[in-house]
Order: structure tokens, then sequence, then C-alpha cells
């Protein structure tokens, strides 16, 4: 099979995980509580003012035609290019609002605190995992190795908050919490990543404001994740370390540093570039509490704030974004490493 | 070494007396900590009733928000509880939810796990499909979603985590029986009219134990953090359960005074449950698994 055809395959095997996926917030979200808008007032509400929500948010209408309305707002492109966000639906807390605006202008900060966590915790695990891997079994390994379970045992809250205590409330090194100090304002939207668009303005002092602010929330989760980084490095440059090209390699007199960078870990990587996709989805996960600890204004904040007030549209809206976004990056990663190996497409 | 020996070796190491100390691997020694840890955590929550200096919500037994101090040693929180019998208290509902969440993810994803896999065919492919959607999606959202739906409670926050992990255990069963049903001795049972029920339980089920108790360890480790981390968002127990993950959040409001106290003990405490589940599970897992070791 060539490139394009595998892409194509992959991308239309998304569409049933996706339709998948949506089925199942929807009825854990619709069905399983039975009625979302009872829930929501926690029956201190008159009927009558029940009725009313049901009929603005379309609750009223049979499950069925709720389910095909529901999908039909993902899907119906018009209203996308008309809003610039899909039709998810109205705001139980403030009905004149959409879920969809809400979502799409607090998506860009997750996606920003994704980027660099995941840059930091691979980075660091990969470094951190063949420097192990080179002195293994070796104090520093044992060191290493103990990194790794322990950053996997932590909650990424509790790390979080002792980083925020130490160079925060202590130091005053950084901010806690907020994308940008509030004194400054923020940069004018082009990609609604902070670091990005204040380079855009040229405004390096905007650039420099919004690194300080991301600095605390990305270290913490990457730290977290940088764990699995390392555990997987390591167990793959031990398999590849052994192996007779590199064995050649060394022995045409080549730079252990050449060796071990150019030849052993370009090919431990491609399980580690598997994982980095699957990361993602637990990345997203940490990011929700990440944001919390941080009030970082980002999809798990809204989430979060949106369960206090049982505002159960936008709590079905915020989770089928994590869930599309999540499947559009195993499709990328797939795609990726479909490239990277051509193995993977026989 | 096959699963079996490797079984019967662990069982040998883990009974004092069998072999000297001084033998023990690192794997070997990994377990008996993680058991330690967890044993230690257990008894301290079973016994605090009776070692907790006071009672854990009763407000205003000491000062408002003092850091630790000979009468109160872990300090106290903005209600003037005394932190430490937060802390000796708070573990129940951690320890209750992962040990319900691990067991209602035995029961659902091992059974389903060795049937689907059992069986081939489009059903397996069906499930497969359904089974790999939930993997790949953020767990902790899932478990959120659920929990803010159910409520608040123990067998809630349980349900909501073994939602997030039943896949994990149909993963591991479906990969093993796949390979194990091909073996000959599956084929020499069916070959004597064995039913299928008989070949599952019997004869294929007690060779995938190993990887499944390797996967319930780590299981317990993640719905430990999980479970953590729905009370820190406010999701899970009530209030006048003490927990640690609730104290965690509280002292959250605490940070800009700087009450590193009603951060810190909670938190540790979080973190050597998680520890011991993972060092259980890593053990496990490399004495299980004889090729990861080296």
């Amino acid at each position: 099979m060539g490139l394009r055809s595998y892409i194509i395959t992959r991308i239309i095997l998304t569409i049933p995980t996706l339709l998948l996926l949506l089925t199942a917030v929807f009825l854990i979200m619709r069905v399983l509580p039975g009625d979302p808008v009872a829930l929501h007032f926690e029956k201190k509400a008159t009927p009558e003012a029940m009725e009313a929500l049901r009929h603005i948010l379309g609750m009223d209408k049979p499950l069925w035609q709720q389910y095909l309305d529901y999908i039909w707002g993902l899907v119906d492109i018009g209203y996308f290019m008309q809003h610039g966000y899909p039709n998810l639906g109205k705001s139980m807390q403030v009905t004149t609002e959409e879920v969809g605006g809400q979502i799409f202008s607090a998506f860009p900060a997750t996606l920003e605190l994704a980027i660099y966590s995941i840059i930091i915790a691979s980075v660091m695990g990969v470094l951190l995992g063949v420097a192990s891997s080179k002195a293994y079994n070796s104090v520093s390994d044992h060191l290493i190795r103990g990194f790794g379970i322990i950053a996997y045992a932590i909650p990424v809250f509790f790390l979080g908050i002792v980083l925020q205590l130490i160079f925060g409330v202590y130091l005053h090194w950084v901010p806690t919490g907020l994308r940008i100090s509030p004194t400054v304002e923020p940069p004018a939207t082009v990609t609604g990543l902070y670091t990005v668009d204040s380079l855009i303005e040229g405004n390096l002092f905007k650039f420099v404001e919004s690194v300080k602010a991301l600095l605390l929330p990305s270290l913490t989760l990457g730290i977290i994740l940088s764990g699995v980084f390392v555990r997987l490095t390591r167990t793959n440059m031990l398999e590849t370390l052994r192996l007779e090209y590199v064995t050649a390699a060394r022995a045409r007199g080549l730079k252990e540093s050449t060796v071990t960078y150019r030849y052993a870990l370009r090919n431990a990587f491609l399980p580690i570039l598997t994982m980095m996709g699957l990361q993602f989805a637990l990345l997203l996960g940490g990011a929700v509490l990440t944001e919390t600890t941080f009030s970082w204004p980002g999809l798990g904040k809204y989430i979060v704030n949106r369960i206090n007030f049982r505002d159960y549209t936008a709590i079905q809206g915020a989770i089928v974004m994590f869930g599309v976004f999540v499947t559009l990056v195993s499709l990328v990663v797939d795609i990726l490493y479909a490239y990277l190996d051509p193995r993977i497409r026989l | 070494m096959s699963s079996n020996e490797a079984k019967r070796s662990i069982l040998a190491r883990l009974i004092p007396g069998l072999t000297s100390l001084a033998k023990w691997r690192s794997s070997e020694w990994m377990v008996i900590i993680g058991i330690v840890i967890v044993l230690v955590l257990i008894v301290m929550t079973a016994i605090a009733p009776l070692i907790a200096p006071h009672d854990p919500n009763k407000s205003r037994v000491g000062p408002l928000s003092s850091p630790p101090s000979s009468q109160f040693p872990m300090g106290t929180t903005a209600l003037g509880q005394d932190m430490l019998s937060r802390v000796l208290f708070g573990g129940s509902t951690m320890l209750q939810v992962s040990a319900l969440s691990v067991l209602i993810c035995f029961l659902i994803g091992v059974p389903i796990g060795l049937f689907s896999s059992y069986v081939g065919g489009n059903l397996d492919k069906a499930v497969s499909l359904i089974i790999d959607a939930v993997y790949a999606f953020p767990g902790l959202v899932i478990a959120i979603a659920i929990a803010a739906v159910l409520g608040p409670g123990v067998i809630n926050m349980a349900l909501s985590i073994a939602v997030v992990y039943i896949p994990s255990y149909f993963r591991i069963v479906r990969s093993q029986v796949l390979s194990i049903k091909e073996l000959t001795y599956v084929e020499a049972a069916r070959s004597i009219g064995a039913r299928w029920h008989t070949i599952l339980i019997r004869y294929i089920f007690p060779n995938v134990i190993p990887s499944i108790i390797t996967v319930a360890t780590v299981n317990f480790a993640d719905a430990v953090l999980t479970a953590a981390g729905l009370t820190f968002i406010g999701l899970g127990v009530p209030v006048d359960i003490p927990d640690w993950g609730y104290d965690l959040s509280k002292g959250r409001e605490l940070l800009s005074s700087g009450g590193w106290w009603v951060i810190t003990f909670p938190g540790v405490m979080i973190i050597l449950l998680a520890l011991g589940f993972t060092f259980i599970g890593e053990g496990l897992s490399e004495l299980l698994n004889p090729k990861l070791e080296r």
C-alpha cells in the first residue's frame, strides 16, 4: 500500500471511531442522568421553569431527534463557517451563550499548555533515558529509573502546587496563574497561542511575559509525563545498543556520541513517537488538573467550572472537543509513523 | 522461564526462609517494599479512629491555619481542624475506591476479554473497536464526566474509574488468549471433547492470571491518582469525609499565605500510596516478564 492510500484508509477508519465516541458521550450525558435539566436545577425550580429551559435547549424533543440534532450540529459546515465554531448547543447556565464559542475561545490555552508540556516531557525523558541506558546498572541509572517511577506516582496537581509555592509565593520569580500578567494586555488573536501571537505582533515583552506564565504549568505537566518517556527510551536504547550495527559503527571508530544519538537513538525513536501519540490522551487528562491548579483558563478549567454549575450541555461539548482532538492527534501520529516506518503500510 | 515457573519462583521467594535475603533481586525488593508501604497505609487508615488525637471533622480544635507545632504536629487547617487526624483518616476513600474499581474492572474486563477473543470473528472485532475507542480517550476526562453525572460517593467514583481501566484488562487478556488458544494443549483439550467454557475457564484462564495481576497493580496506582484527582476538583466525596485529595484542594486556597503544611502532608500520603502500588506493579511485571529483565 502506498503512503497516500494508507492515509486515506486511516482517515476513513477515523469516522466510526468518532461516531462511537460521540454516541457514548451523548448516552452518558443525556441518558445516564435521566433528566439533565432536573439535575441542573437540583429540583429547586418550578416545573414551568424547567420546561422553558428544556424548550430552549431542544430537550423537549424525542431522544432520537436530539441525537440527530447533536450529530448534525457537529457536521453543519454552514454554521461553522458563519460562527467560526461548531454548533454544540446552548449553555444551560447562561442560555444566551453558545457552548461552541466558549469552548473555542478556551481551547488555545489548553493547546499551548499541551504543546510545551509534551516538548518538555519528551526532551527531558529522551535525554534522561539515553543517559540511563548508557550508564546501565550504575548509580545514575538507578537514580534516573527511580525518578521515572516517582514522577509517575506524583499527582500532577500536587507537584503544581508545590512548584507554585516555591517559585511563585516564596521566590516571586514567576506569576502564579493566568496566561499573562493581568497588567499586560494579551496579544491580538491570530492563532490563540500567546507565545506565537506575541511574536507575530513583534512584541518581545509580551512574549517574555507569556513564557513566564507558561513556565510553571508546562514544567509541572512535563515532569509528570517525562517518567513514561524515560522508561521507554531506556528500554529501547538498551535493546538497540546491543545490536550489531551499533557495534559495527563503534568498530569503524565513530565517536560514541555519534553512535548513540545518530545511530542508536534514531532507531529507538519510533516506539517513542507512538508513545507521544498515546501520551497525548494522558496529557489532556493531566491538563484538566494542571489548569485547575494554576487557574489556567483552558478547556480543563472550563469543564471543572461548568461541573460546579451542573451545566451538562457545556460539559458534553467540552468532552466532545477533547475526544475529537485526541482522535485527530492519533491520526496525525499514525500517518507520521507510516511515513517514518514503511513496514507499517504493508 | 514460563509464566507458571515464574509464579512458583515468586511464591517461593515471598515466603521467608526459602531463600536468603541477600539473594533477592531488585525487582523482588520492589514488590516487598511496595507491599509494606501499602499495608502500613491500610492499617493506619483502619486504626485511625483509635490513634487520631482529634475528630478530623471538628473545626476549631486549635488555632486557625497554624503551622506544625508540638500540639498539632501537622498544623491545622483554615477551619482549625487537626491536620494529623485528617491525614490519618484521609486515605479511607481512596483505598476503598481503588479496591472497588479494580474489582469492577476485573469482573467486567476479564470475562469480556476471555470470551470475545476466544470466540473471535466479527464479535471480537466489534468489541475491540468499542474498547479501543474508550482506551484512546483521556481517562480522567471520562471519569470526570461520569462522576459529574453520577454524583458523589465511593461506588460512583469506583464506577467512573473502572470504565477508564476496563480496556486495559480487556486488551491484556485478549492478547494472551489469542496466542494461548493456538497452543497444542488447548487443541488437545478440544479434541477430547472438552466444552468451550471448560477450555476457557480451566485451561486458558489460569495462564492469563499473571498478566492480569500485573495490570491490576498498575491499575491500583492509577486508580489512586485518578480518585485523588476527582476529589481534588471537587467531584467524589461528601465534605464530611476527610480525604487527602480534598484537603489538597483546600490547601491550594491557602497557597498565597504560604500554608505549606495543608498541602505537603496529604500530598505526600497520596504519593506514598501510589508509589507503593507502582513498586508492586513494576516489580511483579519484571518478575513475570523475564524478557524485560537484564
